[in-house]
């Protein structure tokens, strides 16, 4: 499932470059800084990206999560930081089922 | 698909059930939701069965709507509930129920419409508030409160969307003949309706004519305004 949600952060990520025209180095994949001090990010390009994020997990695999929520505010360290910690997040929430089943 | 997508909430019946006959008129596919079933069909219509508080069940419409016509071009919020009674006699009850239609349902319908707006870089999201508001209606402490919030809310939410190309207005109408004010007394009415710069009931195309000057595509400079019908 990992691969799976990997895969589909990085697709979203290669979209996320085209249509709102920024260079995000794909090249890097898991290791790339989305938010945060070295994070390539502005506040607006996070929103936008979780949200296109949300959009396809839904479309990919039928689950309706909110990513940006009290418990991701409140964790250690933010899941936001690297294309890794985002992903494991996501897994996170899967595997506890803290999503909104949806057929 | 080209036909233009118009999702409008509470279509069971009065300015909704009107709004929806308006836009299939216009070659819209139109969208539309209510607690129960309505009484009537038409081409060009979807109706989904939702309480549009619920947000498990209007997320699945949502992802429905996503997967059947893949966008949403224009929301119309206008699923809405009042309640007269003296603020001393109100139930908890009535106040949540007010909250939850008016607020939580706009809330919900905005977050997820704009979510799919913000793929095509287009939407039109149009609000409701009352003119029981700028008013201070006497009888309507909750209502109009909830409107209140409807018009911060929309001032809020037209700045954070605007950079996706979605725009967010509110129609403040006037009284109105639908079931809405049926319960509130005639001299209320005509006390309130004095108090426009028109002295008369508003109608269903009074509000029809402002909401297709908001979602018109050429209002695209138009956002986080409230506009009052009857000279308010």
């Amino acid at each position: 499932m990992r691969d799976r949600i990997l895969n589909i952060v990085l697709n979203t990520l290669n979209d996320f470059n085209e249509t709102y025209e920024k260079d995000i180095p794909l090249e890097l994949g898991e290791e790339i800084p989305l938010y945060g001090k070295k994070g390539i990010l502005d506040s607006l390009g996070l929103v936008s990206l979780i949200v296109m994020i949300e959009q396809a997990i839904e479309d990919e695999l039928d689950i309706s999560l909110i990513l940006a929520d009290e418990k991701a505010m409140s964790q250690k360290t933010s899941p936001f930081l690297t294309v890794s910690s985002l992903v494991n997040y996501i897994s996170l929430l899967i595997k506890e089922e803290n999503k909104l089943w949806i057929k | 698909m080209d036909k233009v997508i118009t999702l409008i909430t509470g279509t069971r019946k009065g300015i909704g059930k009107y709004l929806a006959e308006h836009y299939v008129r216009k070659g819209h596919q139109v969208i539309g939701c209510s607690r129960k079933e309505p009484e009537w069909t038409l081409d060009g219509y979807e109706h989904f069965q939702v309480d549009v508080a619920d947000e498990i069940a209007v997320k699945a419409m949502f992802l429905t709507i996503k997967k059947k016509y893949g966008k949403i071009d224009n929301l119309i919020n206008n699923a809405g509930i009042a309640s007269m009674n003296h603020f001393l006699l109100t139930p908890l009850s009535t106040v949540k129920n007010i909250l939850d239609t008016n607020v939580v349902g706009t809330f919900l319908f905005s977050r997820e419409a704009a979510k799919l707006m913000q793929r095509n870089k287009y939407g039109r999201i149009v609000n409701f508030a009352t003119v029981a508001t700028p008013l201070k209606l006497e009888g309507e402490a909750m209502y109009a409160a909830s409107k209140a919030a409807i018009i911060s809310f929309t001032e809020v939410i037209a700045r954070e969307l605007s950079p996706y190309g979605i725009t967010v207005n509110t129609i403040g109408p006037t009284p109105i003949e639908t079931d809405l004010i049926r319960s509130v007394p005639k001299d209320k009415l005509n006390e309130l309706i004095n108090r426009q710069s028109i002295s008369r009931f508003g109608t269903v195309e009074d509000v029809a004519n402002t909401i297709d000057f908001f979602i018109k595509k050429e209002s695209s400079f138009i956002t986080g305004q409230t506009l009052f019908l009857g000279g308010v």
